[in-house]
C-alpha cells in the first residue's frame, strides 16, 4: 500500500519537543478518520513511523498528527514546514467507542503525548455534549512546559459542563497548579464509576496505575479502554511487530478494552 | 454550622472512626485559614502540628540551590499534610506554602501524641492510617522517580 502524498498546510508547536501538523492530500479528498485510528506518516527518503490522528474525527478537513520528534523520522516529520510533501498511509486501527457509550459519564485520563489520541475523542463528546453524564479529563506531563494543548486545556476547563484537572511531575514555585502524577487525580474525580467509560492513554506504567486507580473507584474492566503502541511497522497485520499476545496492535488496536489486555500485560516477554 | 468533628467524618485519613474518636480528635484540632503565599511551615522547624485541607492547595516545598524553591508535591482538599508530628526529632522536612487561599484544620501534634499515649488502641489506629498515607506518597513518588515521560530505549 503505497502512501499518499499529502502537503503540509498548518504547523504549530506545542511543547520544546512536540509540533502538530496538518496535511492536505495533493490529489482527491482525505479519508474520513474514526477517533483513535492512526496513519502511517512517511517523511520521503527517511522512513516512516505510525502517528494517531489528533484532529477532530469524522468529517472531511485536514489530517491534523500530533508529533514528538523522539528519532531522525518523527524530528523529520517535525521540521516540516508548510508547503512540505509527506507521505501518508491509513487509517489503520480501530476507534474509542464514544459513538457506543451515549449516556455514561467519561473519563479521559491521558499522560505526556497520550493526550493527542485522545484529543479527537473529546471534540467529538463535546461536541455531542449532551449525549453524555459527566465528562472529566485528568492530564498530566512532566512539567508545565510540557504541558500539551494548553490553551484547548485552559478553554475546556472554562466550560461548565467539563470537568479538568491538570498535574505536572516536576515545577518550580512559579507553578501554581497541582504537582504529582495523573493515577492520583483520579481518587478526586467526581464520576459515577456505576456508569463511568474511562479513555486512558500515557506511558504503559502511568496507564498500569491509571488502571488500578480507575478499579479501585469500582469501575468494571469491560469499561476502562486504553490505546496501545507497540512497534508498528506495516499498520496492515502483515509483518508481525506489533503482535501482542493473540492480536495485532495495528489490526485489533490500538484501541483496547482492559478487560481483554488484562492477563497480556502482566507477561515480560510481550 | 458544622463543628469540626463532624468535618472531620468526611476526611478520608478518618473514614470508619466511630463519632467518640472523632470528637475526641476534634479536641485536638483548631480551624486554620492560609492566604496565597502564606508559609504553613519551614524545613527545620518544630514539626507539631498536622493539618488536613479543606480548601486550597499547599505546595510542600524545598530549596536547591540555584534553582530555587521546587514543588515536591501539592496537598489537595481531603489529604493531610504532615506526619513528622509522629517520629522524633518531630522536625519538617520540606516547606509548605499556600497556593491560593487555603482552609485547614490543625491539629495539635502534643495533645495527639498523650492521647494516643493513654488509648494505645487509638495510638495503633492512628499509626495505621498515616502509614497508608505515607505508602501512597511513597508510591506515587516511585512512580515520578521513573521519569516516565521521558524517551527510554530498549537496551
Amino acid at each position: 500500500m503505497a502512501p499518499r502524498p499529502y502537503r503540509v498546510v498548518g504547523r504549530r508547536r506545542e511543547t520544546g519537543d512536540t509540533w502538530t501538523l496538518a496535511l492536505e492530500p495533493l490529489a482527491g479528498a482525505a479519508p474520513e478518520i474514526a477517533p483513535g485510528q492512526f496513519m502511517m506518516v512517511y517523511a520521503f527518503g527517511i522512513g516512516e513511523v505510525p502517528i494517531s490522528v489528533s484532529g477532530p474525527p469524522w468529517r472531511p478537513g485536514p489530517v491534523v498528527h500530533t508529533v514528538r520528534a523522539v528519532g531522525p523520522v518523527s524530528g523529520a516529520i517535525c521540521a516540516s514546514r508548510p508547503g512540505a510533501v509527506l507521505g501518508l498511509r491509513g487509517p489503520f486501527g480501530n476507534c474509542w467507542p464514544v459513538a457506543d457509550v451515549c449516556g455514561c459519564d467519561l473519563v479521559v485520563v491521558a499522560g505526556g503525548i497520550g493526550l493527542a489520541p485522545l484529543r479527537p475523542a473529546v471534540y467529538h463528546v463535546l461536541e455531542h455534549r449532551g449525549e453524555y453524564g459527566s465528562v472529566t479529563i485528568l492530564y498530566g506531563s512532566r512539567t508545565p512546559s510540557d504541558l500539551l494543548y494548553r490553551r484547548e486545556l485552559e478553554r475546556w476547563r472554562s466550560r461548565f459542563d467539563v470537568a479538568v484537572d491538570v498535574t505536572v511531575d516536576a515545577a518550580d514555585s512559579a507553578w501554581h497548579g497541582k504537582v504529582g502524577v495523573v493515577p492520583k487525580l483520579i481518587g478526586g474525580a467526581a464520576f459515577d464509576p456505576g456508569s463511568a467509560v474511562a479513555l486512558v492513554v500515557g506511558p504503559e506504567i502511568m496507564m498500569r496505575f491509571a488502571v488500578e486507580g480507575l478499579l479501585e473507584r469500582g469501575l468494571p474492566e469491560e469499561r476502562i479502554y486504553l490505546s496501545m503502541e507497540r512497534n508498528m511497522r506495516c499498520g496492515i497485520g502483515l509483518c508481525g511487530h506489533c503482535q501482542l499476545g493473540p492480536t495485532l496492535v495495528c489490526r485489533d488496536g490500538p484501541v483496547y478494552a482492559y478487560a481483554e489486555l488484562e492477563p497480556l500485560l502482566g507477561v515480560r516477554e510481550l | 454550622m458544622r463543628t469540626i468533628d463532624t468535618l472531620l467524618a468526611g476526611v478520608p485519613i478518618f473514614e470508619g472512626l466511630p463519632a467518640e474518636t472523632l470528637e475526641l480528635l476534634a479536641g485536638c484540632a483548631s480551624n486554620v485559614r492560609y492566604s496565597d503565599g502564606e508559609v504553613l511551615f519551614r524545613q527545620g522547624d518544630e514539626a507539631n502540628r498536622f493539618y488536613v485541607v479543606r480548601h486550597g492547595l499547599v505546595a510542600l516545598e524545598t530549596f536547591v540551590p540555584p534553582r530555587g524553591a521546587i514543588t515536591i508535591e501539592t496537598i489537595q482538599p481531603g489529604e493531610v499534610v504532615g506526619w513528622s508530628w509522629l517520629f522524633p526529632p518531630h522536625r519538617w522536612r520540606f516547606d509548605a506554602r499556600a497556593l491560593g487561599l487555603v482552609r485547614a484544620t490543625a491539629f495539635d501534634g502534643d495533645c495527639l501524641r498523650g492521647k494516643c499515649d493513654a488509648d494505645p488502641a487509638l495510638g495503633y489506629d492512628l499509626m495505621s492510617r498515616f502509614a497508608q498515607v505515607l505508602i501512597d506518597r511513597l508510591e506515587w513518588t516511585r512512580l515520578r522517580l521513573l521519569d516516565i515521560y521521558g524517551e527510554h530505549r530498549p537496551r
